[in-house]
């Protein structure tokens, strides 16, 4: 399944000894493309001083057989471009990583190059609004069939990731470290299940940790591998918006959940959107933009709506409308303890919870 | 004359108590010298220099004989003014100028003016109570303090303006007047305090303040800022129940030791609402000289703790114990020390950073979840009751509608409350709710099948922990009490079920 030959294995391991050396060069933010698609020589000439002195030698005396020898033992494995699991959508890239580190389910690679997968990224400090979607998005896509693509961040990635997962579906965490290096660490447990589960993916060989200059690489992998990218939620500023960057030079589609006009966080994706992205409600317009409306993939998850009264129906649309307890009471019609009382009931069935210490919100069913 | 040896009684403070110290002089011919010894600071030695001028200016005579003053037990550090008078009274007897026979049974306390007046000490309640363990019945004060110190039954107070008029009196040339003793008991209404009616809207808090009152659960107020949390915390007083006799004096006890009496007997309940940049010693009390913190100084009271997430953790940290045995130990060199510090606690926070909550909130995830994890802080498992505000625009409104119910309404119903545990609660060492003991809970909340479904079925669903169950169950109680109900009912399990707090922390996906 796995395999990579002798000189890409090299390239693998000495973009790894010089990640630091790069990190020195890089200014600004971006992805340090012109640097990449530089041969081994040529790339240790640009770093320069030390650092050249130190790859040459390293590019001397690489053993690969002790390096696939602590592949195995890091559980990693590696496909490089030569191999034919590696997905033919990385070579539009000029800058194209000579091998992919890997762990998890080797072969979902090459379900990309079968099926359109998609990525979905989008903020980390990500209102709850957009984690919702993110995660219905996931699970809708899991539901189709196609695979979710993300960078296991914090907030939305982190969401999408797990709708996928929840749903039993294939999702693959592109890391800007180590495939092995859980980054964010508070992530750990989503690590785990993704490459049990999932595909974690690097450029960067194992026990790596990222750089800054490596998250815009890892977003442009990103971009390469999906057929379409959708942005949940950005910022004007967000490192999110590279990756929607990427996605168009790259001639992928690009799709953007609409947010609150007044919301800050969503100010980048808003302007995708008015720049001419595809709309993205949920997980069937993505599939109407990869397939063409009516396609026949269909991402409905069938909800079972449980038996309520009408009173708790009104008790649900006003945890629904994000209401106050007082503003719940007065539109259900109770008073308040019976109110605070009737909401504890549909917690205990699951159908609302506990938003931290702040009242309730409505428990989506598929968790 | 050889020596005379006189001994006085007086009193030392420690925390809310007194301590008894003897002031022993021994006047005996030799050079002329005055010397103090038993640990005393420098407050005390000047004493001598203060007692000299009062005695000369008093028209008393300052005796030409080698002076030693002994504060006993020795042990026992000795700081401040207090001791001024009973040296001088020791140095009067030691001396001659007042018979020794005269001092039988009476205690002194009061610092000395150089012109030969008293000048009132802090702790007169104290004092005065100690005066009486110690077994003596006749205490000694400045006029000023006098009625505080007559709180005390049985306890003959004089209430004296100088030295001259002591030395009078312990001749029997004269008779001081006896201190007022209307100012003893308090007011059988509770005084100005703010009133509930004033408050519009707000139903869920209203109801979340009526049962914190009733059970004395602590709770914490969720809401934008402006919403009024610290208007309703400040009617909390108001609506518990008026303090009995001995909680009274409790009050009036912790008030004199920092010098904040009225002079009389203490008719409300403190309310404190220290500000969020208090440290831990502020909080519990403290320090080289222990004085107590703000917990004490709300003994029997309400503790309002504004912007709860604000609070240094340290701070929080230092709460628990106090809030879980209704006192606290404070141990500094070879002393302990115990302040009261049964308290009420109310604590309030904005639902996020930005404060606007709910809909509109502008917070992304991240931002909340790190609000959110300083709230989590050490003080969330010791709340009994979450409520939540409603932002101003509701509030407009609902100022339209009914005005919000009186104060005296709702503290009826919490007097009930508290009158039906207190039947309740005859048998065992809490006296509200809030402070039953988790054997105590389960042996005196018993649930009818159908009353427990509700808490079966949150522990099953895991949104309750073994933990949260006796502290809903207590709710609970106190639910039924309000209402009135021998049993406790499924809706009461319901409804504390709804008011409970859960450790933040978990959020949605992230």
């Amino acid at each position: 399944m796995s395999g990579a030959c002798d000189s890409c294995l090299r390239r693998g391991y000495l973009i790894g000894l010089l990640s630091a050396r790069i990190a020195g060069l890089v200014g600004g933010p971006g992805a340090p493309s012109e640097l990449l698609a530089l041969d081994d020589v040529s790339l240790a000439a640009a770093v320069g001083g030390k650092g050249e002195q130190e790859a040459l030698a390293f590019l001397g005396r690489f053993e690969p057989r002790r390096a696939r020898a602590d592949l195995r033992h890091a559980g990693v494995a590696a496909v490089c471009q030569h191999h034919e699991s590696y997905p033919t959508s990385l070579e539009d890239l000029n800058d194209q990583p000579a091998v992919l580190f890997c762990c998890g389910r080797v072969e979902l690679l090459s379900a990309v190059e079968a099926e359109p997968a998609v990525t979905v990224v989008g903020t980390r400090d990500a209102t709850p609004y957009a984690i919702e979607v993110a995660h219905d998005v996931g699970r809708g896509l899991a539901v189709a069939g196609i695979t979710t693509i993300s960078g296991m961040a914090l907030g939305v990635d982190g969401a999408a990731h797990r709708g996928a997962l929840g749903a039993r579906g294939a999702t693959i965490a592109v890391l800007a470290g180590g495939p092995d290096v859980a980054y964010p660490r508070r992530h750990a447990d989503l690590h785990t299940q993704i490459a049990a589960n999932g595909l974690v993916v690097s450029e960067l060989p194992p026990g790596q940790r990222p750089y800054r200059w490596s998250f815009p690489a890892r977003n442009r992998l990103m971009a390469a591998l999906a057929r379409m990218t959708v942005v949940i939620e950005a910022g004007e500023a967000s490192g999110t918006l590279i990756t929607a960057d990427f996605a168009q030079d790259l001639g992928r589609t690009l799709g953007a959940v609409p947010g609150r006009v007044s919301t800050r966080a969503a100010a980048g994706s808003n302007r995708l959107l008015r720049e001419g992205a595809a709309v993205v409600r949920d997980a069937s317009d993505v599939l109407d933009e990869l397939f063409g409306i009516g396609a026949g993939r269909s991402a409905s998850v069938r909800l079972t709506e449980p038996e309520l009264d009408p009173i708790e129906r009104r008790l649900l649309d006003g945890v629904e409308s994000r209401l106050d307890i007082d503003g719940i009471s007065t539109f259900a019609g109770l008073p308040i303890n019976e109110t605070r009382a009737a909401l504890a009931q549909l917690e205990t069935r699951g159908l609302i919870r506990r938003d931290g210490l702040f009242g309730w919100e409505r428990a989506r069913p598929s968790r | 004359m050889l020596s005379v040896l006189a001994s006085v009684p007086t009193f030392a403070l420690e925390g809310v108590d007194a301590r008894e110290v003897t002031v022993e002089v021994d006047a005996r011919r030799g050079l002329p010298a005055f010397t103090v010894v038993g640990l005393p600071d420098t407050a005390v030695r000047e004493a001598r220099e203060r007692v000299r001028s009062a005695l000369l200016n008093s028209g008393l005579e300052f005796p030409l004989q080698r002076l030693t003053v002994n504060l006993a037990p020795a042990w026992v550090r000795k700081a401040g003014a207090s001791f001024d008078l009973a040296i001088a009274v020791g140095v009067l007897t030691a001396s001659g100028q007042v018979p020794a026979d005269a001092l039988e049974g009476i205690a002194v306390s009061g610092e000395l003016s150089l012109g030969g007046a008293l000048r009132p000490v802090r702790g007169a309640l104290p004092i005065a109570l100690g005066c009486y363990a110690a077994g003596l019945r006749r205490l000694v004060v400045t006029p000023e303090i006098a009625s505080e110190a007559a709180l005390v039954d049985d306890l003959e107070v004089w209430a004296v303006p100088d030295l001259a008029r002591l030395v009078d009196l312990l001749h029997g040339r004269w008779t001081p007047e006896p201190p007022p003793a209307d100012v003893s008991r308090p007011a059988a209404t509770q005084v100005e305090s703010p009133d509930l009616a004033d408050v519009r809207g707000q139903a869920d808090a209203r109801r979340a303040l009526e049962i914190a009152a009733a059970g004395g659960h602590s709770m914490l107020m969720i809401g934008p800022p402006g919403a009024g949390k610290t208007m309703l915390a400040r009617r909390l007083p108001g609506i518990l129940p008026p303090p009995t006799i001995e909680e009274a004096l409790d009050i009036t006890r912790v008030q004199s030791v920092i010098g904040n009496g009225s002079g009389g007997l203490a008719t409300e309940r403190p309310f404190r609402a220290p500000h969020h940049t208090i440290s831990a010693q502020g909080l519990v009390g403290g320090g080289a000289r222990p004085r107590p913190g703000e917990v004490t100084l709300a003994h029997r009271g309400v503790l309002f703790l504004d912007e709860l997430a604000e609070f240094a953790r340290p701070a929080l940290e230092a709460l628990r114990q106090p809030l879980e045995h209704g006192s606290v130990d404070i141990v500094r060199g070879q002393i302990g020390l115990r302040f009261p510090a049964r308290v009420l606690l109310a604590a309030a926070a904005n639902p996020c950073p930005c404060g606007i909550g709910g809909e509109r909130c502008e917070c992304g995830v991240l931002t909340r979840e790190r609000y959110r994890a300083r709230l989590s802080g050490p003080l969330i498992d010791r709340i009994d009751l979450v409520c939540q505000l409603a932002p101003l625009p509701a509030l407009a409104l609902a100022s339209d509608s009914a005005a919000g119910e009186s104060s005296d309404a709702v503290r009826k119903r919490v007097v009930g409350a508290r009158e039906r545990q207190a039947t309740r609660l005859v048998a065992s060492a809490a006296t509200c709710n809030a402070e039953l003991t988790t054997g105590a809970t389960r042996l005196l909340v018993p649930l009818t099948t159908r009353a427990s479904r509700p808490l079966a079925a949150a522990l099953d669903a895991g949104v309750l922990t073994g933990r949260g169950h006796d502290r809903v169950l207590r709710v609970a109680r106190t639910i039924a009490d309000l209402a009135g109900k021998q049993k406790v009912e499924r809706d009461d399990v319901a409804e504390a079920l709804g008011y409970r707090a859960v450790a933040p922390g978990r959020t949605a996906a992230a």
